[in-house]
């Protein structure tokens, strides 16, 4: 099948000014950073320099707890919950608004395509803000309690594959429930959160309920230590999420960790197999791979093996590889130079171990972080790419006999934070769901997301759940 | 005629369902709160500890798989076994914790008691716990709650009898399997439970009893990778020592319920905290169309 040619469709940068420099957003405006360094955040498409952002010293981190226990102390704990709704609806609204805007600062910063962007982390975004809105002032019927009770300021440490989505994530359910914030994003993705710092502004949301503080991993320690923050939410590796449960060991900080992944995703041979072929490409080329829960290790029965593969390599034949904010783009670039070399090296890896690589013929622009979509088959448990997280848009198969023997391989990692089952039997899909130690699994679909269901891991994919009625507990006593 | 000898009791450990001594051949004495000799224990080593947390992973399979009804039947069962032993627990509870008789009554009838309200949450937990979430797509979406897995627990130290059943009962009620560290200097009350565990259908592995130090036994529990969640009430006060396990639970994650400055009182109705602990939420997508 060649792949048809269409002429390019970019969406137009016009809609979004970057300035030339940002400073913190402490206490409700952008100020300069008091013991900081400036870094700067770059196009991973293009390696321009987009912005110079403030990495956050101690003391602007100190500033900003400050101000959140002050907008938490005099303002926030006391307004009712239905002006906590109200704002959270307030912003829930200028998002929708700005949506496009969103979209195009988040594919230049983070390198994702457009239509993922747009299509997918924005409204999901606008909609996880318009979810806990409703919930602002209906805690006490949510099962915790006759009163439930904010933990009081929340430090929110959250990567850089979903930089907005994550952050609503975070902010959503901890101001509904009372709290006040102090968010960092991540190094490489701060834009999408100074914006959203912008939108802050412009819904009068009260200064100091939510701070944004740039920075890299120092910043990240200094808010989770923070003697004053009651509650830390991170969204990470399994290693930073381990060092962090160190960090806060004999405290009273209540902690979520949402870490790593190395998701099965398991196709039967009776299950609609062009679906499944769309559904293990969404597994793992959805963002490029930098998805916590991707279905990383694909389980194939291998009376369909044979068939599968061929069909999923002419499948990615199709897949676009290039400029982020094409329309007709279905892989972007990969988010910095440092994760791309983590890809090549585990790819490397996957081939010294014995494994066989296989990629389409893909062209790749000249600048920029890029790697083309790649399966490795003869995969064993024991390799390391069938083990640890990539993180890239890197499918390790393996295969299996019985449903016994596909449960046995899936469940045979530390991880447990997602996994993917295709079947036409209703039963059997049940069944494994059951025997699937993994915080979701996805039945004949993968990578769905929606503020109602609760998300989060088993086992060392970390503690807690977002979304949902489970996702507002966590920020309630 | 002189008066009849009584016939003591060994008291042991209680790993994968049989009551067997430390591999370490160690045991420490026991006393009442006046230091008179009750017993010796069984002093607990590390390769004890493992054993439990073996015992404890084989069973979870079964012991999670079970139904609902059929893990509250039993667990209503043990508070039958119970009753039946109620004045051994009495005299138990009195010589160690050093309580009048009929307050010790009075903290076994709540031990009892407290195992028939856990069992009743057997098949309830998941209504109160789960969802049905309403996601924008064609998809049944639901989130159930399902056991963590192995828990280790440092049983409380002044409460041998009631609050170890508070803190053992919500954890297996759902479907863990537990390692417990009974009260270092009151181990007694747990061992007589342990026994009757053993004759209430509570499947081999599902508790594992251990008696012996804490300081000595609790680090090997914390690092043990293994384990899924810790209770540390059995070291509250003692916060040095709870920071040093939260931080070596890290390793794997465990999920880790932190000790009250001190003991809880364990009279008062507990509440869903506990058993809610050691749970995880697995959301479930399933299409929908014809």
């Amino acid at each position: 099948m060649a792949k048809l040619e269409y002429a390019p469709a970019p969406e137009s940068r016009a809609i979004v000014d970057i300035a030339s420099s940002y400073g913190l957003f402490i206490g409700g405006e952008f100020v300069g950073p008091v013991d900081g360094t400036p870094f700067k955040t770059v196009n991973p498409a293009t390696e321009e320099v987009l912005a110079e952002v403030s990495a956050a010293g101690p003391a602007d981190v100190d500033n900003a707890v400050a101000a959140a226990r002050r907008a938490y102390d005099r303002v926030w704990s006391k307004l009712t919950g239905r002006d906590r709704g109200k704002y959270l609806f307030r912003i829930a609204r200028i998002l929708q608004e700005r949506s496009r805007e969103l979209a195009v600062l988040e594919s230049i910063d983070n390198g994702k395509p457009i239509r993922e962007s747009r299509d997918v982390d924005v409204p999901l975004v606008a909609a996880h803000f318009f979810y806990y809105a409703g919930w602002a002032d209906k805690l006490a019927y949510a099962g915790f309690g006759p009163d439930p009770k904010p933990h009081g300021v929340a430090g929110q440490v959250i990567p850089w594959n979903f930089p907005l989505l994550m952050l609503a994530w975070k902010i959503a359910p901890a101001l509904a429930a009372g709290n006040t914030v102090v968010l960092k994003p991540a190094e490489t993705t701060p834009l999408t959160a100074l914006l959203f710092a912008e939108i802050c502004q412009q819904a009068d949301l009260p200064p100091g309920v939510v701070n944004i503080v740039t920075g890299a991993g120092e910043t990240g320690r200094a808010l989770v230590e923070h003697p004053d923050v009651d509650k830390v939410a991170f969204t990470g590796s399994t290693e930073v999420g381990k060092q962090i449960a160190r960090s806060i060991a004999g405290s009273a900080k209540k902690a979520t960790l949402e870490l790593g992944g190395k998701a099965a995703n398991i196709v039967f041979d009776d299950a609609p197999i062009d679906q499944a072929v769309e559904g293990i490409v969404n597994g793992i080329f959805f963002n490029q791979g930098h998805v916590c829960c991707a279905g990383s290790r694909l389980l194939v029965q291998e009376s369909v093996s044979d068939e599968l593969m061929n069909r999923l390599k002419r499948r990615l034949t199709t897949l676009r590889v290039g400029d982020p904010l094409d329309k007709n783009t279905d892989i972007g670039a990969i988010n910095s130079a440092e994760q791309l070399a983590r890809i090549r090296e585990l790819s490397e890896v996957g081939e010294a171990e014995g494994a066989q690589r296989w990629s389409p013929p893909c062209e790749l622009p000249d600048r920029g972080y890029w790697f083309p979509p790649t399966l490795f088959t003869g995969v064993s448990q024991a390799h390391r790419i069938a083990r640890e997280e990539i993180f890239g848009p890197v499918l390790s198969v393996l295969t299996f006999r019985t449903p016994a023997e596909a449960v046995e391989k899936a469940n045979n990692t530390p991880y447990g934070l997602s996994a993917g089952v295709w079947t036409d039997k209703g039963s059997r899909i049940l069944w494994m769901a059951q025997q699937l130690r993994a915080g979701v699994v996805w039945a004949n679909t993968f990578n769905r997301f929606d503020p109602t269901s609760p998300f989060g891991g088993y086992k060392e994919s970390g503690y807690g759940r977002e979304g949902g009625r489970h996702g507002l507990g966590a920020y309630l006593r | 005629m002189s008066e009849r000898l009584a016939v003591k009791k060994t008291y042991k450990l209680y790993i994968g369902g049989a009551f067997p001594r430390s591999e370490s051949g160690r045991s420490y004495e026991i006393t009442d709160s006046r230091g008179r000799f009750l017993a010796n224990a069984a002093m607990a080593s590390r390769k004890d500890a493992r054993d439990a947390v073996v015992a404890a992973r084989k069973a979870f399979g079964a012991w999670s798989a079970a139904t609902a009804y059929n893990r509250g039947q039993i667990l209503y069962r043990v508070a039958e076994v119970m009753e039946g032993r109620r004045s051994q627990f009495v005299d138990e509870v009195a010589s160690g914790e050093g309580v009048s008789r009929s307050r010790a009554e009075k903290v076994v009838d709540e031990a009892i008691d407290r195992w028939v309200w856990y069992a009743g949450w057997s098949d309830k937990i998941a209504q109160v716990a789960g969802s049905s979430n309403p996601v924008a797509g064609p998809y049944f979406d639901f989130s159930v709650p399902e056991p963590t897995g192995v828990v280790a627990i440092l049983a409380p130290q002044a409460s041998s009898l009631l609050g170890l059943t508070s803190v053992l009962a919500p954890a297996v009620v759902s479907g863990n399997t537990a390692v417990v560290l009974a009260a270092e200097a009151r181990p007694l009350p747990a061992i007589t439970l342990a026994e009757a565990l053993a004759t209430s259908d509570v499947p081999g592995g599902v508790v594992n009893l251990l008696t012996g130090r804490t300081a000595e036994v609790a680090p090997w529990l914390a690092s043990h990778m293994d384990v899924n969640a810790i209770d540390l009430t059995g070291v509250a006060g003692d916060e040095e020592q709870a920071r040093t396990l939260e931080t070596e639970a890290a390793e794997n994650l465990k999920r880790v319920l932190r000790p009250a400055a001190t003991e809880p009182d364990w009279t008062s109705e507990p509440g869903l905290d506990r058993l809610t602990y050691y749970l995880e939420t697995k959301t479930v997508w399933h299409p929908v169309g014809v």
